[in-house]
């Protein structure tokens, strides 16, 4: 029932964003992909952030993984794009799933420097075989609007159809998951390890399992990055990629998908938006180079002080409680506190 | 009893995607026609080019490790457009340059030429700075037949015709630069011991190629290349030191020429230093070695550290204030770009800008976006630079000679006469003797 809800949802939006990348021009198009690239990746780090309670700062890392796989598949084997994108999805969640069961006993702060290092070590990988991945100058990642389009189909309205597409499609998976059993399992051990051990779960497989969903969606999310800018670099895969996922994450709205959406479009949106006013307003030189970046912190920094819960979490104050018909809908993954919830759900 | 739990993810999208279009809209403007007559009406002859102005775009390190120094460049180019507009402009329009910071970051690049291209709908993409950086970009602009003019790097692959019909370089590349620099020390460092010290891309390669083209293999005891994000090149110096190499020629960014010579005198390692002419600028060497050594606790002279560094130059030097060129450079620097110093990448900038003009005014009165591509193809006179343009159908190349010059005192004095020669291992390297023709006394080429 949840998955058919979730589908029927899927639709909806993928109409919705099929229009909305005909009405809208070629840069908004552009736009549109670099967030579903985006979202994948923070909706993952959400859940394992959210949901299971664990930090990771690497994310980026299995960003590079992803977006790294998915141009020397392209590059050297010419598989079909949503191959590829399976296969990059696949081979990050190997990734994670090895470094996952190496800092299972990691908690907290110590899983957070486990997955710094990731983030600051993984791409100089790419800078010391600069044979197999081009080093600084990385690799470019081309891909072709289909024929059957015709030729005068724009190829930023297929960029953002392909990345929409598969962001939907690892949204409602994800949203899935939240509503099973696993999910509910997660919040379990969330809000008490002892507790949830002491009730039968085991703790540490459902801790790597997170941590491998969440390296799955940062892959994926790396692969449709790749695809959007056309090329993957080590320079875009830096600790500051790693800390702009969390920094989406926390501010869109722990644990919730859609604020997973608002974060990411704050990621893309606000930089260039604040480019534009810098440049338009003449600022010179240096001043006009660092005013977005002074900005954009100064924003981050206003959010978390007027909604300490997100953006998701302000809308839901907003909206919740004054109308649930409104509230509610928007509260995927809901956090789940009732206990009576908890039984009803086991049942059913 | 079942609560509402519906997934209203549609809903969502909708505001997403209204946020979007209050966000900013498109901006589009397509069609073209051909260059009219010197009577003819202003027109919208191409995207980007409206009766009024001219939009044009550009990336550029702003800030990060390759600003210092070629943050210069646009605000430069952009002064020669100034200069250019309150003169009379293009036809009557009015050159409007955005350029936008993509931090030398190749990822930021896509982004930002993305923004230019789709969004402000520039007509052309002018000196957008940097290899790996504008490498990221040069097959969107061609697919997108996006005018992907003198690109701010030397490296050789912007000459490739067939592959990217769209693109120019426009400096002189960095094989031709490696040749001359090489038959420089062929010469002038016999029997001594040589050692390379490169960036590890196109750039630092380009360069090594064409040294390799001039200096024998058994001369060269060391070759050492750089990451430009790793900022230790300490192991590098030390291996060039260890390899007893007497000269270090260096393909490297101001910041890298700097840390090289830093090092070097830490490790009191002193050989003759022959640096491309991208590392060499004297004034911006002199203040990223006083920073940088402020950072290490210690006091340097710039200047003194800079003293006796062999590299080459293409545009007229900046002591020579008899040249008709570097005058006119003078008096727009004064007027458009006062509070920046008057050094080698205001230079740049300025000549880049020159040449660009000289581009659109062949392009004709209502150019489309092919007509400046078929006007480059066309070949463009002697500008600015000490030797003539490569430009052709065939060739995608710009300034094809330089002359040697060792940094006295902070800047560049020119020591040998000027040489061109192409990019091939065996071809000739040969002096240029016709004189460089004056600047226009306007300081606007004729069309």
């Amino acid at each position: 029932m949840t998955l058919l809800r979730h589908l029927a949802a899927a639709v909806g939006v993928a109409v919705i964003l099929g229009v909305a990348s005909v009405m809208l021009g070629a840069y908004r198009d552009y736009q549109m992909a670099e967030v579903a690239a985006y979202v994948v990746a923070v909706a993952g780090l959400s859940l394992l952030i959210g949901l299971s309670g664990q930090i990771s700062i690497g994310n980026g890392a299995f960003m590079a993984i992803g977006g790294y796989a998915s141009a020397l598949l392209l590059l050297h084997l010419g598989w079909p794009l949503e191959v590829v994108f399976v296969a990059a999805t696949v081979i990050a969640a190997v990734a994670g799933a090895v470094f996952g069961i190496a800092a299972a006993r990691l908690r907290g702060p110590y899983l957070a420097g486990a997955t710094l290092m990731l983030a600051v070590a993984l791409p100089s990988i790419a800078i010391q075989y600069p044979g197999v991945f081009g080093g600084d100058q990385g690799l470019p990642v081309t891909i072709t609007t289909p024929a059957f389009l015709g030729a005068t189909f724009p190829p930023t309205r297929w960029l953002a159809w392909l990345t929409c597409a598969a962001a939907l499609i690892a949204l409602i998976l994800l949203a899935n998951l939240g509503h099973s059993r696993i999910g509910r399992s997660w919040r379990a051990l969330r809000d008490d390890e002892v507790a949830a051990a002491l009730a039968g779960l085991n703790v540490a497989r459902l801790q790597v399992l997170a941590f491998v969903i969440s390296a799955a969606c940062a892959g994926l999310g790396g692969a449709l990055l790749a695809v959007v800018s056309g090329i993957v670099a080590p320079g875009a895969y830096t600790l500051t990629l790693s800390i702009a996922l969390l920094t989406a994450t926390v501010v869109g709205g722990l644990g919730t998908l859609p604020g997973a959406l608002w974060g990411s479009l704050l990621l893309v949106l606000v930089p260039s938006y604040l480019t534009n006013v810098a440049a338009s307003h003449g600022l010179s030189g240096a001043a006009s180079s660092s005013v977005p970046i002074a900005v954009y912190g100064v924003v981050l920094i206003l959010v978390m002080l007027v909604f300490p819960t997100g953006i998701q979490g302000a809308l839901r104050r907003l909206f919740g409680s004054a109308s649930p018909a409104v509230g509610a809908p928007l509260s995927v993954w809901r956090r789940h506190t009732s206990a009576s919830e908890h039984q009803e759900e086991g049942t059913t | 009893m079942k609560k509402v739990r519906r997934v209203n993810l549609a809903a969502l999208a909708g505001i997403a995607a209204v946020s979007m279009v209050v966000a900013g809209c498109s901006s589009g403007g397509s069609g073209s026609s051909s260059s009219g007559s010197s009577s003819s009406p202003l027109t919208a002859s191409a995207p980007g080019i409206t009766k009024t102005q001219i939009l044009i775009g550009s990336h550029q390190p702003l800030t990060g490790v390759a600003a210092p120094g070629y943050d210069e460049i646009a605000p430069a180019s952009n002064a020669y457009f100034q200069y250019v507009n309150a003169h009379g402009g293009i036809y009557g329009r009015k050159i409007v340059y955005k350029y936008l910071n993509d931090q030398y970051d190749p990822t930021i690049t896509s982004t930002v030429v993305h923004q230019l291209v789709l969004q402000d709908s520039v007509y052309a993409i002018y000196n957008g700075l940097g290899t790996p950086t504008h490498l990221a970009v040069a097959p969107y602009l061609n697919a997108q037949k996006v005018p992907d003019v003198f690109v701010a790097s030397g490296c050789e692959c912007w000459n490739s015709p067939s592959k990217w019909p769209d693109t120019f370089g426009w400096q002189l590349d960095y094989i031709r630069e490696g040749k001359i620099l090489g038959n420089y020390i062929k010469q002038h460092f016999k029997g001594k011991k040589i050692g390379y010290f490169y960036q590890d891309d196109e750039f630092g390669q380009d360069g090594v190629k064409g040294l390799d083209m001039e200096i024998p293999k058994s001369m060269v005891v060391a070759r050492e290349s750089y990451n430009p994000t790793v900022t230790n090149v300490a192991p590098q110096v030390t291996a060039l030191k260890a390899a007893g190499a007497q000269v270090v020629v260096s393909f490297s960014v101001p910041a890298f020429t700097a840390l090289l010579r830093l090092i070097s005198l830490k490790l009191s390692y002193s050989p003759q230093l022959v640096v491309s002419n991208v590392g060499s600028d004297p004034i911006t060497l002199a203040g990223l070695l006083e920073a940088f050594a402020k950072k290490g606790g210690a006091t340097v002279s710039g200047n003194q550290l800079t003293q006796g560094i062999i590299t080459d130059g293409y545009l007229p030097s900046l002591g020579s204030t008899s040249s008709s060129w570097i005058k006119l450079f003078q008096k727009i620097h004064a007027k458009y770009l006062p509070k920046l110093p008057l050094d080698g990448n205001v230079a740049y900038g300025l000549a880049a800008g020159y040449t660009f003009v000289q581009a659109m005014l062949k392009a004709g009165r209502n150019p489309t976006r092919q007509d400046l591509i078929n006007a480059i193809n066309g070949g463009l006179p002697q500008g600015p630079a000490v030797a003539p343009y490569a430009y052709s159908s065939t060739d995608h190349n710009g300034v094809t000679g330089a002359y040697i010059a060792v940094i006295k005192n902070g800047a560049l004095v020119q020591t040998g006469p000027i040489q061109v020669t192409d990019t091939s291992p065996g071809g000739a390297i040969t002096t240029y003797s016709t004189a460089q023709p004056a600047a226009p006394a306007s300081g606007i080429p004729s069309p």
